[in-house]
């Protein structure tokens, strides 16, 4: 549990003195989203009959793009070398390490999400929604992400490559996701569509450390 | 725990074993029929021109690499435990400074001690605080050697460890290389410059292993 703790803290810091990793994806989120009004229409019942599945693609989008480069400065600078001959399980470091990458990617896209979902003229009713399912959805992105980014870690360049492994997984979350905001913007029950994603996040946070520090085994040559 | 057992196991103690080891890498024989036993308290000097395999045979080693054929047995299960591991990089992230490089490392591979007095050692006193990024590449070396300053391992791996170390440093890291196979330390290292006398040297070659015995041997 200490070695948890350490990795949490170092991977916040890191991430923290690097701010374009951070600001990158929130950017990105809400470039895509401020643009959709211009070049469709402002008319507010057409953006609204989009916005649920424009909010998610570009939330996606915004995930993936931050996931290049989860590892490959670790593998670069010879950190990953170390953790993967460490007498702890690699799995504890990386479960920091993708808690600490949500925490400061995945949480300020969640977090900004009821301004955009306003912008596009989604009634003041569904923002809880939004905010609950990409809540539930960023981070099982993340951790998808990630089993690709471990994958392709060894490749000199992986960001196409990792976009092709990881966007038929990502799928069932956009569906689900984009599906619960439409159900709340129709009126209808979303706790079922909700639920569902929860159990995604459930697999992902369960099963998926444990593949990615798999993956990154494999990447180094074994 | 990190300490090396009893000075007069840790003499005589096989620690690794390799059988027939050979690996290939991109259809070219990096190496085969590697037999060797090394115990505890030897150097191990492992030579070759450059793509010789040096890093990759460490690899193989310490468990990087996978890709190889017989036999490669450490003396216990838990070996990890008892590793101390330096790549060919030195494992330093330029956002972190060197104390929090240190800790890093010393967290993941659970070894106790003073990473200030570990710095101190290792000439990088009063650059704790300076981002890594700032530090030259011989300073950055520096933060990755001071492990070898804090608690001992049974075993020590290391990758070119003089690479970019300066004349003092060269003689230092020599004088700590000696004091833990002294104390029972079994060392594995990849350089052309010689720790001292009684060193252990394996060369590889063309495909082939040789070892050279020391003067010890």
């Amino acid at each position: 549990m200490s070695v948890f703790r350490a990795a949490l803290s170092r991977e916040l810091l890191v991430l923290w003195r690097s701010p374009a990793e951070i600001i990158n994806p929130l950017f990105f989120f809400v470039m895509v989203i401020s643009l959709f009004p211009l070049a469709i229409s402002p008319k507010p019942e057409l953006l609204a009959l989009v916005a649920p599945g424009v909010l998610w693609v570009a939330a996606l989008l915004a995930v993936m793009l931050s996931l290049d480069g989860l590892f490959r400065r670790d593998q670069e600078s010879g950190v990953l070398e170390l953790l993967l001959t460490a007498p702890v399980m690699a799995v504890v470091p990386v479960s920091a390490k993708l808690l600490a990458h949500w925490l400061l990617t995945g949480l300020p896209l969640v977090l900004i999400s009821p301004v955009l979902a306003h912008m596009l003229q989604l009634p003041d009713g569904v923002l809880g929604t939004v905010m609950l399912s990409l809540l539930l959805g960023t981070p099982a992105l993340t951790i998808i992400g990630a089993i690709g980014a471990a994958l392709t870690v060894g490749l000199n360049r992986g960001g196409i490559l990792l976009a092709v492994l990881v966007l038929p997984l990502y799928i069932p979350v956009l569906i689900f996701g984009a599906g619960a905001v439409s159900a709340a913007v129709d009126g209808g029950a979303v706790n079922g569509i909700l639920a569902i994603l929860g159990a995604l996040l459930a697999l992902t946070v369960s099963l998926g450390p444990l593949a990615v520090a798999a993956g990154l085994k494999i990447s180094s040559g074994n | 725990m990190s300490q090396p057992s009893t000075h007069s196991d840790a003499e005589t103690a096989p620690r690794l074993v390799l059988e027939q080891l050979s690996c290939e890498r991109d259809d070219r024989l990096l190496f085969s029929g590697l037999s060797l036993t090394a115990s505890a308290g030897e150097i191990w000097q492992i030579t070759g021109a450059n793509g010789a395999g040096k890093t990759t045979l460490l690899r193989i080693l310490v468990g990087l690499h996978g890709f190889y054929e017989g036999v490669c047995q450490w003396w216990q299960p838990q070996w990890q435990q008892e590793l101390l591991y330096l790549g060919h990089q030195p494992g330093v992230r330029e956002e972190l400074n060197p104390l929090e490089n240190l800790r890093y490392a010393c967290a993941l591979s659970e070894q106790g001690g003073d990473p200030m007095a570990a710095l101190a050692a290792v000439g990088l006193q009063g650059f704790e605080d300076v981002p890594a990024a700032h530090l030259s590449a011989g300073q950055k070396r520096r933060i990755a050697l001071a492990r070898l300053w804090l608690e001992h391992k049974a075993v020590w791996v290391l990758d070119e460890p003089y690479t970019a170390i300066d004349q003092d440093g060269v003689a230092a890291l020599d004088q700590q290389i000696q004091q833990a196979a002294q104390a029972g330390a079994l060392v594995i290292y990849t350089s052309h410059h010689q720790v001292g006398d009684g060193v252990r040297r394996l060369h590889l070659a063309h495909g082939q292993a040789d070892v050279l015995a020391g003067g010890l041997a």
